[in-house]
């Protein structure tokens, strides 16, 4: 997405996608996003993260729990990539064996990061998008 | 009571919790995130984890009180309940949710029923600890004065 400023600049807003079941987590991270303004949607489950993406939208950036109902992480980001979304998708999980993130990053994340985001792991995350951000 | 007096007793108050274990660095993270644009952030966070740990600590009650009881189902509640603890910094709560977990894993019915309790007394700790803190910083804050934050 881009915005064009008064200076006739070309500034680039991120946009991303928060898919968590967690109401807490949900509003956390995406006031994390809000702060550092990127636009950014919350979804409750996997099948809401498809379904928004069936409608035609886009986002630079995905969040993805693993933990949901109807549909976990590893299902939804299998089901994305599947539809060809490109974007960055960050596995954010409390969950930490070996194996669960292997199988998590398998299904095609670009990154994982363990619960609970803070600001420099978002900035880690954004500047991997833009190193500009 | 002066503004000054007022945020030298609050900022004590929160080291208190630190000190004591109630409260973790994620804590000051949500601090930090508030901002002009969402004064109540912190509030409505912690009000959201108050709503949400009640629930699920019902929902918890309900599920160990069965004659059969479902582990993963209760398993299921637990990790929510770690999860939103831990993000809003109640590391005590966070900490009784990881064993808890533990127990649900060896499906130990006595011992999911004792953390059940010790999780519900640390949740009744921090919820009075968090809404004296809230009480605090909302004096402040009618008197003309800045909330006062940790450094971490």
């Amino acid at each position: 997405m881009e915005s064009q400023n008064n200076n006739q600049n070309l500034t680039i807003q991120l946009t991303a996608l928060v898919v968590d079941d967690n109401k807490v987590n949900r509003k956390i991270h995406q006031k994390m996003l809000d702060n550092v303004r990127v636009k950014n949607l919350g979804v409750k489950n996997g099948k809401e993260a498809v379904d928004i993406h069936c409608d035609g939208r886009r986002f630079d950036l995905i969040l993805m729990d693993l933990d949901m109902p109807i549909m976990n992480g590893i299902e939804a980001t299998k089901e994305l990539r599947s539809m060809g979304i490109s974007s960055m998708i960050v596995g954010v999980s409390s969950r930490c064996t070996e194996a669960e993130i292997q199988k998590f990053m398998e299904a095609g994340l670009n990154d994982y990061h363990e619960k609970p985001l803070n600001i420099a792991k978002l900035s880690s995350i954004l500047h991997m998008i833009n190193p500009n951000y | 009571m002066e503004v000054d007096q007022m945020q030298r007793q609050c900022l004590d108050y929160t080291k208190s919790l630190f000190l004591e274990g109630f409260l973790d660095g994620q804590f000051v993270q949500l601090q930090q995130l508030q901002d002009e644009n969402n004064h109540d952030f912190v509030v409505e966070v912690v009000s959201l984890f108050f709503e949400d740990s009640e629930r699920l600590l019902n929902d918890l009650t309900f599920a160990l009180d069965q004659k059969s009881i479902d582990f993963k189902k209760v398993d299921a509640h637990v990790h929510q309940l770690k999860g939103s603890s831990s993000s809003i910094g109640a590391q005590r709560v966070k900490n009784c949710c990881i064993e808890f977990r533990n127990f649900c894993e060896e499906q130990n019915i006595d011992a999911c029923l004792s953390c059940l309790q010790q999780v519900k007394q640390e949740y009744c700790h921090v919820k009075n600890k968090l809404e004296t803190l809230i009480r605090l910083e909302q004096q402040i804050v009618a008197a003309g004065g800045s909330i006062p934050t940790m450094e971490f």
